[in-house]
């Protein structure tokens, strides 16, 4: 399966060449030979898997009508909640825990006839870009398993590198699909806030939230995109405006792109081999015949501060639903009321996850709400007006989407701060709201991939797919797959 | 900003109904100091007259008919309780002499 993609399974299936349940046998052949040394997947659904692709491919025998990814295997974030299977969060405090519902992205996915296998492991509630918090174990870089594929959606994204399936989801709070999939050498989106429904996708920070597709290729992540976007009346934030096919626009070069570099993107702390290859990405937008032009995005340098007190806070809300009663972790032992809210969560949540609420109550506490959160909210506001304003003067934003290529797992475990600024490119766009899209553009002479950014005003979706396909077309660096050992 | 206070991470852990062990209130001591110290950056900012942005796009309030759906069953809502009996949540006595 090395430089296949989804879609070109896609029309392996549509002319008989392949079967579905052969795909979804290959794929828990693989996870079963090779996962061990990843831990990209954490549970897997094969026996149904297996029935419901027999039943597709009975179906597509038969002429009968078939969804838009009909037999293809997928692997979904442990934060998307899929009726009866365990949805964990990576946490011990929803150890155990079985959805009682599905969220709105399977749903769809189901109606599109993908074959859902199993779960892809992540950071505890999705806090972090390592996915070294998980109670499942870490998951590794496929490209070099002493690194980490990044997170906290680094299940997902390795399980993609390495073909263990070709399509996945994850969700983006603060770049966390776009940051693994630069680490792992494959496609990620983050869409706008509000195209993709949240419902059913446990909640971290209600206003970055967003789910998205992994993939090997831009026209294979534009097509999971387009099957799970749209609007859904049961998250209030769901935008109902018609979602364009992406995929048919895909192919069309645009004319007279303007392709925006912030200079705040490049500024000290960029590792070398990550600005070369980046500015060889616009070198070739520039041979298409693209426009280059400057914009300044003078706020951006405050995206982590703005970021991490309104993630914390909203986070301390969110989460503030464990209390050991209604589902998840409940701590034994002889308690009253308050100390067994106290001693479940004390007991259910790791170190991050208590470190992010304790932040976001601090932040949100009588006499500090206004020096804290309340400031950061303005400051949020200038971030996105600087966004504005330079989508005045070009079509899409091209940048870095981390400042180094994946660094060895544990590397940064004890210096929260240090990990928190490895996330300056990606951050705004959640707080802005916006499109953004990580396509492989090199390797570092250590062998680990490179990721191109491409950000876009809200709902330009169609041409931010457009751009990176037209960048894609003129490279190979989507065709490389990682030599594992097996 | 020096260290958040031992004492403060307590009264902070108390308003999170999170227990805490010495040795965490030590280290969220330091660690949350540290970070407290970064974001204080945003005072540099002047933001006199910025509208505060809760939501990445407007949001506005959605409507719809109060009509009665079907919703989970009462077996389906207990299904992943660590206590119940069947019909309820089981928790602490709150009242004394409950």
């Amino acid at each position: 399966m090395s430089d296949v993609s989804a879609t070109g399974l896609l029309d392996a299936l549509e002319a008989g060449d392949i079967s579905s349940v052969s795909l979804v046998q290959q794929a828990l052949d693989r996870i079963g030979k090779i996962d061990g040394d990843l831990g990209a997947f954490t549970w897997l659904d094969g026996e149904r898997a297996l029935e419901q692709a027999g039943e597709i491919d009975r179906r597509r025998a038969a002429g009968q009508p078939v969804g838009r990814l009909a037999g293809l295997p997928v692997g979904l974030k442990d934060n998307i909640c899929v009726q009866g299977w365990p949805t964990t969060c990576g946490s011990r405090m929803l150890e155990g825990f079985r959805a009682p519902y599905s969220a709105h992205v399977v749903q769809r996915l189901l109606a599109e006839d993908a074959v859902l296998i199993g779960r892809n492991n992540m950071d505890e509630f999705a806090m972090g870009s390592t996915t070294e918090s998980s109670i499942f174990g870490p998951a590794k870089n496929p490209w070099n398993t002493s690194c980490t594929p990044g997170g906290s959606s680094g299940g997902s994204a390795a399980a993609v590198a390495s073909r263990e399936v070709l399509l996945s989801l994850g969700s983006d709070t603060g770049g966390s699909i776009r940051q693994p999939a630069a680490f792992c050498g494959i496609v990620g989106v983050k869409p706008t806030y509000g195209r993709v429904s949240r419902y059913g996708l446990i909640a971290f920070a209600s206003s970055l939230d967003q789910i998205g597709p992994f993939a090997t290729d831009v026209s294979s992540a534009a097509l999971m995109l387009e099957a799970i976007s749209g609007h859904d009346p049961r998250d209030s934030t769901s935008i109902n405006c018609p979602v364009p096919s992406y995929t048919q626009e895909l192919h069309e070069p645009l004319k007279g792109l303007r392709i925006g570099l912030a200079e705040e993107h490049f500024a000290k702390g960029l590792a070398d081999d990550v600005r070369q290859a980046v500015e060889q990405a616009v070198a070739i937008y520039r041979q298409l015949g693209a426009e280059v032009v400057s914009v300044t995005l003078p706020h951006a340098q405050y995206a982590v501060a703005v970021y991490y007190i309104v993630a914390a806070s909203e986070a301390s809300s969110n989460l503030s639903r464990y209390d050991g009663i209604h589902y998840g972790h409940r701590a034994t032992g002889k308690h009253d009321l308050t100390g067994l809210y106290q001693a479940s969560r004390g007991e259910g949540f790791g170190p991050e996850v208590k470190r992010r609420i304790m932040l976001g109550t601090y932040a949100l506490s009588s006499g500090y709400y206004d020096a804290y959160y309340n400031k950061a909210l303005r400051v949020r506001r200038l971030i996105q007006s600087d966004f504005d304003a330079a989508f005045q003067k070009c079509d899409v934003i091209a940048g870095p989407v981390t400042p180094n290529t994946a660094f060895r797992t544990g590397e940064l475990a004890s210096d929260p701060l240090a990990l928190y600024l490895q996330d300056i490119y990606t951050l705004s766009a959640n707080l802005a709201g916006l499109p953004g899209i990580s396509i492989p553009c090199g390797l570092s002479p250590a062998g680990l991939p490179i990721g191109l950014q491409l950000m876009a005003p809200p709902f330009a979706e169609s041409r931010m797919f457009r751009a990176a396909r037209m960048y894609e077309e003129q490279t190979d660096w989507h065709t490389r797959t990682p030599t594992l050992t097996h | 900003m020096p260290d958040l206070s031992p004492d403060e991470v307590r009264k902070v852990a108390g308003l999170a109904r999170l227990e805490l062990s010495e040795d965490e209130v030590a280290s969220f001591s330091q660690q949350l100091g540290k970070i407290l110290d970064y974001v204080n950056q945003l005072s540099d900012v002047p933001t006199d007259g910025v509208q505060p942005m809760a939501h990445a796009i407007e949001v506005m309030d959605v409507f719809r008919e109060d009509i009665p759906q079907p919703s989970l069953s009462r077996e389906a809502a207990l299904a992943n309780a660590p206590k119940q009996d069947g019909r309820y949540f089981v928790v602490p006595a709150i009242l004394d002499g409950a």
